[in-house]
């Protein structure tokens, strides 16, 4: 089981993201715990400046638009 | 997009791919060279005088739409890809501890490099002044980045002329950095809301994210995918300002916009900042506006203003940045900006 949240304010791109995480764990049937995190003072403390950001267990795997779909599986395998 | 991502990088080689650019630039000259004969003979198919206001109008829409669509596109594409070597991670590091003055033109410069959307402007906000970037630095980069955008650069260049382009960038980034050196000067820390100078205090900063080893193939997908989102975003706001354009180019009286927004007329440039300040459209919907006000006898250090206004100074961000300056700070920083836009828009309209 990991745990992967989603870091962005809401806006449309963040959304995508979080269901690419989604899609991503379901086709590789890895068990993930998607969580979205909105709250501006959260984001900040995680290290992520340009949203959407990822971390799975808490590891920061990426910032900034969406994510590539080769890396994204990558992440939620490894 | 497919499904068949199972390889990493189903990569053609990367000599194919420059070849590719090589080819699209070409092709894309030779198209349009073709621009004005194709809006002719598009005018000239439909059943209107060419010399009637509905004539004027129409060819400058056929011409318009396509100039612009191709230029966003060639010139989207270049900036995706230059946008690939710089990150808000690496600005970060530039600008942290750096002195004000030079920090202040650092940032600004680097704000029109690096990649960057008004809906993280907190995020990297909190991330730029926990790592100790000075507050003023911080603003210049802010500043920065909406105003100078490569979008209304094109635009400009592309309806307007490059002489006002170039002036453009030029103020725009003047506006940034004494903007920036202003609020840095006037020690505003203590107006950020409580919660982020905790923050500031206790700063994180994580390490470098992987994924800098991008290769040129991955530099220009990115600048592909800068036009699609570009595009996905623009096309409507360009489809209806241009339209908008049309409309005067081809209707409005000559002389009622000299008379409006022409240079005798004063008050028109604090006029423009303040109707400016509310709206918020893409540099996009502006421009196409802009370059027939223009020619409709509007002078060019109003609608400017106009211009800057509308995109630098948006309500919406402002919401955002709520989050972390108090409304003083906000107060401060748009009184700061807008006195800047009022300067430039006095001494456009003074010396051209």
């Amino acid at each position: 089981m990991k745990t992967v949240k989603v870091y962005g304010p809401g806006c449309k791109r963040c959304e995508t993201t979080a269901e690419m995480v989604r899609e991503a764990a379901s086709k590789l049937g890895v068990k993930v715990e998607v969580e979205k995190v909105t709250d501006p003072r959260e984001i900040a403390m995680a290290g992520v400046m340009s949203t959407p950001g990822i971390t799975v267990d808490g590891k920061l795997v990426h910032a900034g638009g969406l994510p590539d779909k080769a890396k994204l599986d990558g992440w939620l395998a490894g | 997009m497919t499904s068949d991502v199972s390889t990493p990088h189903p990569d053609r080689p990367e000599w194919q791919w420059h070849l590719g650019v090589v080819g699209f630039v070409v092709a894309w000259w030779l198209v349009y060279q073709q621009l004005v004969p194709f809006a002719e003979w598009l005018v000239a198919l439909l059943p209107v005088e060419r010399a009637s206001h509905t004539g004027e109008a129409l060819a400058f829409f056929f011409y318009d739409v396509p100039k612009v669509m191709m230029l966003l596109t060639l010139i989207v594409f270049a900036m995706g890809v230059v946008r690939s070597f710089f990150s808000p991670e690496k600005t970060r590091a530039v600008l942290s501890g750096r002195r004000e003055g030079i920090g202040n033109v650092l940032a600004s410069g680097l704000g029109v490099l690096t990649p960057f959307c008004s809906c993280s402007a907190v995020p990297l906000f909190i991330g730029f002044v926990s790592a100790g970037v000075p507050l003023g630095v911080t603003f210049s980069f802010l500043i920065a980045a909406p105003m100078v955008n490569e979008v209304a650069l094109v635009l400009l260049f592309g309806l307007v002329g490059w002489k006002v382009a170039l002036t453009y960038l030029g103020f725009g980034l003047a506006i940034a950095v004494v903007a920036g050196l202003i609020i840095g000067k006037l020690r505003l820390e203590g107006w950020l809301q409580d919660w982020v100078r905790d923050i500031h205090s206790g700063a994180n900063v994580p390490e470098m994210l992987e994924g800098e080893q991008l290769t040129m193939s991955d530099r220009y997908r990115l600048g592909i995918e800068a036009v699609r989102e570009v595009f996905a975003k623009v096309w409507i706001w360009i489809i209806a300002g241009i339209g908008m354009g049309a409309l005067i180019h081809g209707y409005v009286p000559e002389d009622l916009m000299a008379r409006i927004m022409g240079a005798d007329a004063w008050w028109s440039v604090p006029a423009a900042v303040v109707m400016g300040i509310p709206m918020y459209t893409n540099a996009a919907g502006v421009i196409p506006i802009i370059e027939a006000l223009l020619g409709k006898g509007a002078a060019i250090g109003t609608v400017l203003a106009f211009m800057m206004s509308v995109i630098a100074l948006s309500l919406p961000e402002m919401i955002i940045l709520h989050q972390v300056l108090k409304l003083r700070l906000i107060a401060v920083f748009i009184g700061t900006v807008a006195s800047g836009i009022l300067a430039v828009g006095f001494l456009f309209n003074l010396i051209f």
